[in-house]
């Protein structure tokens, strides 16, 4: 299927948040592709935006199913979560579930003023009560497809599908 | 016959020992314990990973910090824990080991963490549960006889990582009482497994084992000469019990000839760590100035150790 070009898509999802954001909103990446977008609208948008890291690996919901995933990341939060303003960061919103899994670890870590969320593609499919604050495009996605975003050597994102691991609902990564 | 701590896609279900584990599975334990290490710094100590799940610790053998350590990992994986001190309830009323694990898998148990002083308990209890289709329920070798003690091997080789990075460039020592240590033997072969070209094993020819070479170490007597050039110095504790058996002369004479001192330290590399499996005997095996000195990792060892334990803990309870 066709898929919008990521770094255009990245343009307009700040397009979007400049201007609406809070000038000191602390930016938190979930990896691995929500970590390079959170990057790269920090430097994108006016304001002083630390960026975070979150690896919701402990947190998810499909643990007694799939088990721990090889390679788990460090949660690196450089900054108080303690009535901070997040802006939350993810590559792909599918069923909402990392959502939900990072919404509960960033409140072990204190309590925000508040939370938004910004995508870079909302693909629909959600199966819990959870909606993108900024959304870079929003597109329609076949159940047996993954939308998923790599990072080149010189930084540049792209967008591509491959057949879903798993068709079952609520086992996307998103 | 398959390794009887993986299962059929070479996922870890058991942890019974260290030896014939295959690299990867070890270094993937050592990975994921990095991120459980920054859980343990947070106000909110606890993740919940384990939600649900209960967790047996089977102490057949007195055991405070292993079994706090393994307390406290299970708690932080938001486990529910229960602590049997077994050396005073059935065993002592004639059960034998495998109907006291079968009442409580009948309870629902979801992993059992076992420490006993017969080598090989724990792999009897996990060759049970595999023969019997349990295989779900998970045992972890908290240190049996003289045989394995591998979350202890791995939270060394966890230390050894992180202030010394590639195993690949390393010597390291072990001294003291190898004969009887399950530390060592578990440290021994995740070294030599990871890669590490010099692994010496130091100490009295009553306190090694005879074929000690067989394991892949040099061997020496000479405590000076053994100690030239190591990165890493891992003491281990002298167990008093030992002085009784005509293996020792005494307790002063051993520390002359095998405590490690600042004299002696000052023999091995410049940026060499020191490491103890505790509990320590001052005076004994090592000198109170080297033990709190800017060289001893022996503390952060203890704080690695529940990460570790977390990650054994998760990998398990996820295949």
């Amino acid at each position: 299927m066709a898929l919008p070009d990521a770094e255009q898509t990245l343009a307009a999802l700040a397009d979007r948040m400049r201007g609406a954001i809070a000038f000191e909103a602390r930016f938190v990446g979930i990896y691995s592709g929500g970590a390079w977008i959170a990057e790269r609208l920090a430097q994108m948008l006016p304001g002083e935006h630390p960026v975070g890291y979150i690896d919701v690996s402990f947190y998810r919901d499909d643990f007694q199913r799939k088990g721990l995933k090889p390679e788990v990341k460090r949660t690196l939060l450089p900054f108080d979560i303690e009535g901070a303003t997040i802006v939350l960061v993810d590559d792909v919103l599918y069923t909402g579930r990392s959502v939900r899994a990072a919404v509960n670890e960033l409140f072990d870590y204190g309590r925000p003023a508040c939370i938004e969320l910004a995508v870079l593609i909302d693909r629909g499919g959600r199966e819990l009560p959870i909606e993108a604050t900024y959304a870079g495009a929003r597109l329609a996605v076949a159940r047996d497809l993954s939308v998923v975003l790599s990072r080149a050597a010189d930084g540049r994102l792209a967008l591509a599908t491959e057949a879903a691991a798993d068709e079952r609902t609520g086992v996307g990564d998103a | 016959m398959r390794n009887p701590q993986l299962d059929a896609n070479g996922g870890l279900t058991h942890l019974l020992t260290l030896e014939g584990l295959p690299p990867e599975v070890i270094v993937r334990i050592l990975d994921t314990a990095v991120p459980f290490a920054s859980i343990s710094e947070r106000d909110v100590k606890k993740v919940p990973l384990l939600r649900g799940r209960s967790v047996f610790n089977l102490f057949f053998e007195n055991s405070t910090r292993t079994r706090t350590t393994f307390e406290i990992a299970a708690k932080r994986l938001s486990a529910d824990v229960i602590n049997l001190n077994i050396g005073a309830s059935s065993t002592s009323k004639g059960e034998t080991l495998l109907d006291t694990v079968d009442n409580l898998v009948a309870m629902n148990a979801d992993m059992f963490v076992v420490r006993h002083s017969q080598s090989g308990a724990p792999h009897l209890i996990a060759a049970h549960l595999n023969r019997t289709g349990r295989a779900h329920v998970h045992v972890v070798n908290a240190g049996d006889g003289r045989h394995a003690h591998p979350t202890q091997g791995l939270l060394d080789l966890f230390t050894i990582r992180h202030y010394k990075q590639d195993f690949r460039k390393l010597t390291v020592a072990i001294v003291g009482d190898v004969l009887h240590s399950r530390v060592a033997r578990s440290l021994i072969h995740g070294l030599t497994t990871l890669g590490t070209p010099e692994v010496r094993a130091i100490g009295p020819k009553t306190l090694l084992p005879t074929a000690v070479q067989a394991l892949g170490v040099q061997v020496h007597h000479d405590m000076r000469e053994g100690l030239k050039g190591c990165d890493v110095v891992v003491m281990l504790r002298l167990q008093n019990e030992r002085m009784k058996g005509a293996l020792l002369p005494s307790a002063g004479e051993y520390f002359k000839h095998y405590g490690l001192t600042p004299e002696k330290l000052a023999l091995a590399k410049a940026d060499a760590i020191v490491m103890h499996p505790g509990p320590m005997n001052r005076g004994v095996e090592i000198d109170s100035a080297v033990a709190d000195g800017d060289r001893s990792v022996i503390l952060p060892q203890v704080t690695f150790g529940i990460a570790v334990r977390m990650a054994v803990m998760s990998i398990l309870a996820g295949n």
